[in-house]
């Protein structure tokens, strides 16, 4: 089986969001970068399917050359190879333009990728490229088994979960679940080793071009000062939540 | 032109963010100086609809989306949209709705924005504001292309009442070939979900173990509301990820969260900061949360939760 799993080039979760340029652009100064958080439970998902089932793991990236140390962890973790298209992407379709012409040159039976991305939380990616692919496509998906090129998932539903069957090709938009939390790898140092070595192909742009962009961003309004409560009041509470916040 | 909206509904029956795309896209449609049409499927009544401004109603009816089908869905809306010649197509931030818009996008080779805010500041360029970076900034974007797919967040634009007269036509759809097939659907029943509810009652760790929750389901079930947990609890097994909420989680886009025994993680704030009020019950003063709250209680959730049951309990019986 052949396996590509997209890693988004994200700011960490914990990061202090801040713009520059009149709000126009994300401000990375002192911004740590990491592997998509939904990306990582599809690549350890793929790492499975590598160790027990046997398949080849691509990782691919479109950005620029600053993803680079991101994909290098992803190596680490045990993908074999790595692609980076070469653009700074503006919106998802030109992303998942970008990722179909790489789909469609590589003859992949299962491309994983995150739900969404923790910076633009657009989820459009997955559904997009599988779409300008023609594979089958699965969101949300929290469980995925391959059996030959039969394929059982788990979705997430609106107070549940939903099974569903169907076959490779396939595009998976993957959640916590894929696997859990503590299943996630680790990269070792012999996997950071051995990464420095991996192929890390660097291919240029088919040219796809976006169809919105960011004219602005702007910061939430600040927050006014928490109201408590004594505890022993809650008749209090009642009353705020009836009277002032109007939501009971 | 005009504005197509996908009105969701669950058994027949309209999810109250149906009649918020509706409402929004009555808006679009009085900005861009054209007509709304709402699209339903397998819906039994469509005249709810023209309460919120749905001039026009298409109604599909066909056996073969008694399940919803990702593509055979999106497949549907972009027949309907080109038929109807749907400009804007509006689906809400659902599960399902964020599963066909970028179907439909593609489809209709369309700009897709989703979390979406807001009406459009601007029709042209077309300028919408969406949330971002996990709730903690918006960005104004720009729509380029000719056909435009907007996901609608919820509990963002609210439902608004503008009765029109409007009339519902019956289409008979495209059914298109699909190799993903539903197997089995497992739902809890008789329960708030998290997506569909107003309030969200959560607990985290501060509750001590799995044998608590009674009160938290008694407080939810006293105030309509859907029961949720932090990412450490459902780590530990004492309620199931589908009450996860946080980065990871499930978002919460409530009018009212109130959070017990919960400290406010970055990570689980990230999944709450899009709630319009929150409240947080916790004994530490120290606690991250008091700082994202509106409303505090610092106390001890056995002792604090079970008052606030006996008082909710007079308070809405009187």
């Amino acid at each position: 089986m052949k396996i590509l799993v997209c890693i988004s080039h994200v700011p960490d979760t914990t990061s202090k969001i801040n713009f520059a340029e009149n709000d126009t652009k994300f401000d990375t100064n002192g911004v740590q970068f990491v592997i998509n958080p939904y990306d990582e439970f599809c690549l350890t998902r793929a790492m499975w399917f590598k160790e027990k089932q046997g398949a080849s793991v691509t990782i691919v990236n479109v950005g620029g050359a600053e993803t680079e140390p991101t994909l290098r962890k992803a190596l680490a973790i045990g993908a074999d190879n790595a692609i980076r298209v070469n653009v700074n992407p503006t919106d998802g379709f030109q992303v998942a333009k970008e990722l179909a012409a790489v789909v469609k040159s590589g003859a992949y039976d299962l491309v994983l990728a995150g739900k969404e991305s923790a910076d633009y939380n657009g989820q459009m990616v997955p559904g997009m490229l599988a779409t300008l692919t023609d594979f089958n496509f699965i969101n949300g998906c929290v469980g995925i088994e391959v059996d030959g090129t039969n394929v059982s998932v788990q979705r997430e539903i609106d107070g549940g979960n939903e099974t569903l069957s169907t076959n490779l090709p396939l595009v998976i938009g993957g959640q916590k679940g894929v696997v859990e939390e503590k299943d996630l790898r680790i990269p070792n140092m012999r996997g950071i080793m051995m990464a420095r070595k991996k192929p890390l192909q660097v291919i240029e742009a088919v040219g796809a071009e976006a169809s919105t962009t960011i004219q602005s961003f702007e910061k939430l309004a600040p927050k006014g000062a928490v109201k408590l409560v004594d505890a022993d009041n809650v008749d209090e509470l009642i009353s705020l939540l009836h009277n002032e916040a109007k939501v009971i | 032109m005009s504005v197509l909206v996908f009105a969701e509904s669950s058994e027949g029956k309209f999810k109250k963010t149906a009649l918020e795309v509706v409402s929004y896209g009555k808006k679009v449609a009085e900005q861009l100086g054209t007509n709304v049409v709402a699209l339903t499927i397998n819906a039994s009544d469509s005249s709810e609809l023209y309460t919120y401004g749905a001039e026009k109603v298409v109604s599909v009816t066909n056996d073969a989306l008694n399940t919803f089908n990702a593509k055979q869905y999106a497949a549907v809306v972009t027949e309907v949209a080109k038929a109807q010649n749907a400009t804007v197509v509006v689906v809400d931030s659902s599960i399902d709705g964020l599963y066909i818009a970028p179907i439909v996008a593609v489809n209709l080779e369309a700009g897709c924005v989703s979390n979406v805010v807001a009406a459009p500041s601007n029709t042209n360029p077309f300028t919408v504001k969406r949330k971002t970076f996990s709730n903690k900034a918006l960005s104004n974007t720009v729509i380029s292309t000719d056909h435009k797919v907007i996901g609608l967040a919820k509990n963002s634009f609210g439902i608004h009442e503008n009765v029109v007269a409007g009339t519902t036509e019956t289409f008979e759809a495209t059914i298109v070939a699909s190799k993903v097939k539903s197997e089995k659907v497992e739902r809890v029943t008789g329960k708030v979900t998290i997506a569909d509810a107003d309030i969200v009652v959560s607990g985290g760790r501060g509750l001590k173990g799995p044998e608590n929750w009674g009160m938290i389901e008694e407080l939810a079930s006293i105030l309509g509301a859907a029961t949720a947990c932090s990412k450490p609890v459902s780590d530990l097994g004492w309620r199931p990820h589908s009450e996860h909420v946080g980065q990871t989680g499930k978002p919460v886009a409530a009018n009212l969260y109130i959070a017990i025994g919960i400290s406010g993680a970055i990570q689980h704030l990230a999944g709450i900061n899009a709630s319009k009020v929150k409240v947080v019950i916790n004994t530490d003063p120290e606690a991250p949360f008091f700082k994202a709250a509106d409303y505090g209680i610092v106390g001890d959730a056995f002792e604090v939760v079970p008052k606030l049951i006996e008082k909710l309990k007079a308070f809405k019986a009187s």
